[in-house]
């Protein structure tokens, strides 16, 4: 049964990735009308464009063009930038090992935040301290990450001067350091997230708390922190554990801000200067990267959430 | 007051729930007491205040509810002086409960032997292995068969019936001197009702232990307790000895709703049932004379007045000024029908208005699991006839209605006709006339009306669909309206503000709107209260005798099919077991399966051996083989029986021949 | 009823105290947005070489900017751009959404699960990625952008009412509009439509909050609203390197892009817990 899930599971998000790789390179190719007039300007003369497009094979049946930049992709040639002539690739394992670092970091910080105030919501529900956790959750979500960055930089950037203004630590920076300058650039990330991972916490915990077997448990006679431990965070944190996975995606879309605004080398910003200069070949891997990481962690927190599922564990009925 | 004998003392208890700002009263003035051992019935309708004395009994309130008066004591000790600390302790020693749905009351994600010994844990008793060793003891005083396997199981895995089972062990592990049971068997098939019912009583007189037992159904009451409370409106209005109390009631409640239910000898061709008139006032309400004067045949103008007090009529007691005049109260159902039982005489010599033939449903699941719901069905129904349909969940009774309508379409190979016509599988395919000529009255009206429309624009539609438009509509409607006996007022409302009773005339309203010849009635009256029940049972009736409309009714209550069905069908697993007139099949002989349904309940049940095999995977030849009582050896699985005449239009599907079935069930 | 139902509600209304502030800081920003110009004092266009980068005083408020201009007027002004691009791109985003779940919810099958899997794949990249791609491709002006936000909030939008949906169509009322002999465009529109109505509005509301995320990230990062005007997002872009020094010309923009989501958020979370 779990075998079968998971077979299923991983074709799912194949097919997924193959439907996005589709759409990614519509728009690469298919949006701009003529390719060499968006990156070359209008200025260009006719001729250049064409060979630009023809260097390129933009001049060719697209389904042929689409079928050349994949099957390159699945060989590890994710294609050669515009602007800078050369392979895609290695600008793409570097931006992602350093985006990694601050995702991590940002993760760390709001997964156990959020949990903790969502549960601390739900065990007050409908009191202040609910109203407040919630609203200050949702709104906090919704204020742009260069918001609370522009604030968070004016705070203990400009006027305490505790934490450096930009991520770009010194080279040779040993994993403290680095730590240090990734502070304030993660904060951004993990306040936005903070209201997210909450509200799911909430959600669970709240149908737990009033579900018949969490009645059972109480009136069993089980001391209070016995079944909020053992019967309803166990089940209330189910779904979280989904959610906090998928946000490992979802990061990446604070990471074009937040990277773009400490000058941090990250596949945030490499996405961005690549949509800037209109460098298709490395913005459309950039986005590639980020939808099969999306993908990848989607399919690791289905499958823990099935392992910890016994609904979804092989059992006779007896 | 005594408390030393008292497993549980309502003391004239009062609970209050705060909503909208509002302090709503539910009950008032509560007052019994249950001694050891005894067990004690509260009997009453949906919003009556039953459940929230249970949890009033436990101390589990939901947030806004609040004893604002009076005490309750469990076993000597007041509950509301108890500290947290000491709650726990009463709850895990002297008092356990039981409620509705087992599916939920468990765990779903740990195993039933570790949830099972929490108990222990909780009493405050070492986890060792000998703890295992007493669950496994619990489990088969339930008479788990596999106590083992059944620890090792996670609660999905187990059937509804095995999990009631787990639950009732569970409480009844520490030895409570009392145990609640809210709706215990509401959720469950009769035949596993059944099941559940006797193992209380066994385990009750095992475990000299006292019950409080809530439930809607006065059956079940009667049959389980020792003495018993009616419960009306958050007061208890009636309260004594099981037995004398349904025998001879003093309060005109208690004896409207006695009268409400279709009991065994009624038939809709011969009398129309008793009702209630009016409707159960909404929760919180305060009045100043008897809370039940508004609905009382006979209320004098001091019961409106006057609120009566709880009189003591020696070892039971009612709250009504006159109770003598209750006990024979004048009957509130006139002109009992006469002469109509030739139309339907008639009407087993017309020509069938619809044919259904080799009706089959297969659902393709996951993995290729395919699930045979409804399994090559054959059956005819004559017009102005009632055609019973009855089987437990998992029978494919809903699905055949859903064929014989279109909302599903049926496997290739069955036909339905219509009229001579053959009739298209899905209603998209259906003539306008062909759709008007079937429709359907649902299980649940709240679900079955649209919530964004008023009544008049609910039925409006439909006759809109059936050509009517102007005056010529708002005609038809007023006349319809009143044909379901809704006033001309509530058609402006919408279904939110009307009762379950008044929503189900909506729908009576909308399905006749176009001149139906056929009503599918799913479970018309099962999410209603009995005095709602009766009145709507006696409007389907009184439609069809207006009418001559055919109608496919489909219901689990064996006393509301004998009382409305001129036929009854049977269907276990997706086949049909047995046909037949009513009356024959009441009689006997019946198929095996049908024999186990009828006596569920009653003092000579045949039970069924194990549980309802999946529809993925059927048992061979006979689909009732596994659980049969009275199989005969290997033909029953190795070829499936045909269906047998065993009279006039009774037929049995079973090897064994008729007279054989007939005598072994006398 | 209905009508004592709506008086509730508006009663409801009148009490919460959440959806009122939302409401009033929503409507101080849409007053600016439509008459700023000729509430402030200043031209916020016009620049002044002389005095360039002065901190908030008694004629400058929130002091001037690079060039000059006064800070206060731009900021009044500044709302107008983001309160015309999110308003359009949430209506577009809610009617095709909306339209989208109908027909996914009440139909299922094959459409459903082809639309599901294409919705996942945009899904699995975030927003603000998808609308770059797409803005680099097409280009950036206010129209792209609305047309950009409301096509990816369309299957988001879409997915919630389709959730309804589901639930809707499984009520006993839809079996009953098809025997009635109801097509599948009167059950999704007159039937199901009204009853998801509700969850429709919330969700619109919710998601107005996020297209003015959306549209100031966007503005930040330069794929937004375009120069010359006063955009908050815009003018954070511009002033951003002189933060060290002139906190005045970053901090108001961020201040007023903050209130102007709280406020929404605030109405949002007011109007659902009216709405229930």
């Amino acid at each position: 049964m779990i075998a079968s899930f998971l077979l299923r599971r991983v074709a799912l998000s194949l097919i997924t990735l193959g439907l996005l790789s589709v759409i990614v390179f519509m728009a690469g190719r298919l949006l701009p009308g003529d390719v060499g007039r968006a990156v070359l300007g209008p200025l260009a003369d006719a001729r250049s464009v064409a060979n630009f497009n023809h260097q390129i094979g933009a001049d060719r049946p697209i389904p042929i063009q689409y079928w050349d930049w994949i099957s390159h992709f699945g060989n590890g040639d994710m294609g050669t930038s515009f602007v800078f002539r050369s392979a895609v690739g290695p600008f793409i394992g570097d931006a992602l090992a350093n985006s990694l670092k601050l995702a991590a970091l940002a993760f760390i910080i709001v997964v156990p935040l959020g949990v903790l105030g969502g549960v601390a919501a739900a065990l007050n529900v409908g009191r202040l301290a609910d109203k407040t956790i919630t609203l200050l959750g949702q709104t906090l979500g919704v204020v742009p990450e260069f918001i609370s960055s522009i604030v968070l930089i004016l705070i203990f950037g400009v006027w305490l001067r505790w934490l450096p203004m930009s991520a770009d630590w010194p080279d040779g920076a040993g994993p403290l350091t680095q730590i240090r300058y990734l502070i304030l650039p993660s904060l951004p990330l993990a306040i936005s997230f903070f209201g997210y991972i909450a509200r799911v916490a909430r959600t669970g915990t709240v149908e737990a708390l009033d579900a018949d077997y969490t009645r059972t448990a109480v009136l069993k006679g089980l001391p209070r922190f016995t079944v909020l431990r053992r019967h309803v965070l166990r089940n209330a944190l189910l779904p979280t554990i989904t959610v906090a996975a998928s946000l490992v995606g979802y990061l990446a879309g604070g990471l074009v801000v937040v990277e773009s605004l400490f000058h941090y080398r990250g596949i945030g910003s490499l996405i961005y200067t690549a949509a800037k200069a209109k460098d298709f070949p490395m913005l459309e891997a950039g986005v590639l990267t980020v939808g099969a990481l999306f993908a990848l962690a989607s399919l690791i927190a289905d499958m823990l959430s099935a392992l910890l599922n016994p609904r979804l564990q092989p059992g006779a009925r007896t | 007051m005594m408390t030393g004998d008292s497993a549980l003392i309502f003391d004239h208890v009062d609970v209050t729930y705060r909503v909208g700002g509002r302090d709503r009263r539910v009950l008032t003035d509560l007052n019994f007491q249950i001694a050891r051992g005894e067990a004690y019935g509260l009997v009453g309708e949906s919003g009556s205040g039953k459940s929230t004395a249970a949890f009033a009994a436990v101390r589990y309130l939901a947030r806004n509810g609040l004893v604002s008066s009076g005490n309750i004591l469990i076993d000597g000790r007041d509950l509301m002086a108890l500290s947290p600390g000491e709650l726990r302790q009463l709850r895990s020693h002297a008092v356990s409960m039981v409620y509705q749905d087992p599916t939920r009351a468990l765990n779903p994600s740990i195993r039933i032997g570790r949830q099972m010994a929490e108990v222990f844990e909780a009493a405050g008793e070492q986890r060792a292995n000998p703890e295992l060793a007493r669950v496994a003891d619990m489990l088969g005083r339930v008479q788990i068969a596999n106590p083992r396997r059944v620890m090792e199981a996670y609660p999905h895995e187990l059937s509804g019936g095995m999990q009631q089972r787990v639950v009732i062990a569970m409480a009844l592990s520490t030895n409570p001197a009392l145990l609640i049971l809210d709706e215990p068997t509401t959720a469950l098939d009769a035949t596993v009702e059944a099941e559940i019912l006797e193992l209380i009583a066994t385990l009750r007189a095992e475990f000299s232990i006292a019950l409080l037992f809530i439930s809607h159904s006065l059956r079940v009451i009667a049959q389980m307790c020792d003495r018993v409370g009616v419960l009306y409106a958050g007061e208890l209005v009636e309260e004594g000895p099981a037995n004398t109390i349904f025998d001879s009631s003093r309060h005109p409640y208690t004896v409207g709703l006695l009268r409400c239910l279709p009991g065994p000898g009624l038939r809709k061709d011969r009398s129309r049932l008793e009702t209630i008139a009016g409707f159960p006032p909404p929760p919180g309400t305060k009045t100043d004379g008897c809370i039940f004067a508004p609905r009382c045949s006979i209320a004098t103008g001091r019961c409106q007045r006057e609120t009566p007090p709880m009189i003591d009529l020696g070892g039971r007691s009612t709250r009504c000024h006159y109770p003598e005049r209750a006990a024979d109260m004048p009957h509130v159902a006139p002109d009992n029908r006469s002469g109509e039982g030739n139309a339907i005489a008639m009407a087993m010599d017309n020509a069938p208005l619809l044919q259904a033939t080799n009706l089959s449903k297969t659902f393709t699941g996951g993995g290729g699991n395919n699930l045979r719901a409804v399994n090559a069905i054959s059956l005819d129904l004559r017009p102005g006839e009632t055609l019973g349909i009855i089987g437990e969940s998992g029978s494919g009774k809903s699905t055949l209605a859903k064929l014989l309508l279109g909302l599903t379409a049926a496997d290739p190979g069955g036909t339905i006709i219509m009229n001579g016509e053959p009739l298209p599988a899905r209603t998209a395919r259906r003539s306008p006339a062909q759709l008007k000529a079937l429709q359907m009255i649902f299980q649940n009206p709240g679900s079955a009306l649209n919530r964004a429309q008023t009544v008049r624009r609910l039925i409006g539609r439909s006759l809109r669909k059936a050509g009517l438009s102007g005056a010529a509509l708002e005609d038809r409607l007023r006349t319809l309206a009143n044909n379901v006996r809704l006033t001309i007022g509530t058609l402006d409302e919408k279904p939110r503000s009307l009762s379950g009773g008044m929503q189900q005339r909506v729908a009576i309203a909308r399905a006749f709107a176009g001149e139906p010849r056929i009503v599918v009635c799913d479970e018309p009256t099962s999410a209603l209260d009995v005095s709602v029940q009766a009145a709507i049972l006696n409007l389907l009736a009184d439609l069809q005798a207006e009418r001559n409309v055919s109608y496919l009714f489909i219901s689990h209550d064996l006393n509301v099919v004998h009382y409305l069905a001129d036929r009854i069908a049977v269907l276990y697993l997706g086949r049909l077991v047995e046909i037949g007139p009513t009356d024959a099949i009441f009689a006997g002989p019946r198929h095996p399966y049908t024999e186990a349904l009828l006596t569920a309940g009653t003092a000579h049940r045949v039970s069924l051996t194990g549980e309802i095999p999946s529809a993925a995977n059927l048992p061979s030849a006979c689909v009732f083989q596994t659980r049969c009582p009275r199989k005969i050896g290997r033909i029953c699985e190795e070829q499936e029986p045909q269906l047998i005449t065993a009279g006039d239009g009774h037929e049995i599907r079973c090897h064994i021949p008729a007279d054989e079935l007939k005598h072994m069930q006398t | 009823m209905s009508t004592s139902i709506r008086a509730d509600r508006l009663r409801a209304a009148s009490r919460s105290v959440t959806l009122l502030s939302g409401l009033t800081i929503l409507i101080f920003w849409t007053v600016c947005a439509l008459f700023g110009g000729a509430l402030v004092r200043m031209d916020p266009f016009a620049d002044d070489l002389l005095r360039t980068l002065t901190p908030p005083s008694a004629a400058h408020w929130f002091g001037t900017d690079q060039l000059g201009r006064d800070v206060f007027s731009r900021v009044v002004v500044g709302a107008r751009d983001i309160l015309t691009v999110a308003p359009l791109a949430t209506l577009l985003g809610a009617a095709a959404g909306t339209i989208l779940g109908l027909v996914t919810g009440y139909f299922r099958g094959p459409f459903d699960a082809v639309a599901s899997r294409i919705i996942e794949a945009i899904q699995a990249v975030p927003l603000v990625i998808v609308a770059l791609l797409a803005l680099a491709a097409v280009g950036t002006s206010n129209l792209t952008v609305i047309l950009v936000i409301g096509f990816v909030f369309t299957p988001l939008i879409g997915r919630t009412v389709r959730t309804a949906v589901l639930t809707e169509a499984d009520l006993d009322y839809i079996a009953a509009a098809r025997l009635r002999g109801d097509g599948a465009f009167s059950i999704m529109f007159i039937e199901i439509l009204p009853n998801v109505m509700p969850l429709v509005l919330v969700e619109t509301t919710v998601r107005f909050g996020y297209a003015i995320f959306f549209v100031a990230s966007l503005s930040f990062l330069g794929f937004g609203i375009q120069p010359p005007s006063p955009d908050w997002g815009l003018a954070i872009a511009e002033n951003y390197s002189l933060i060290g020094s002139y906190w005045w010309v970053v901090m108001f923009d961020a201040l007023a892009t903050a209130s102007l989501v709280l406020g929404v958020n605030l109405a949002a979370d007011g109007l659902q817990s009216v709405l229930e």
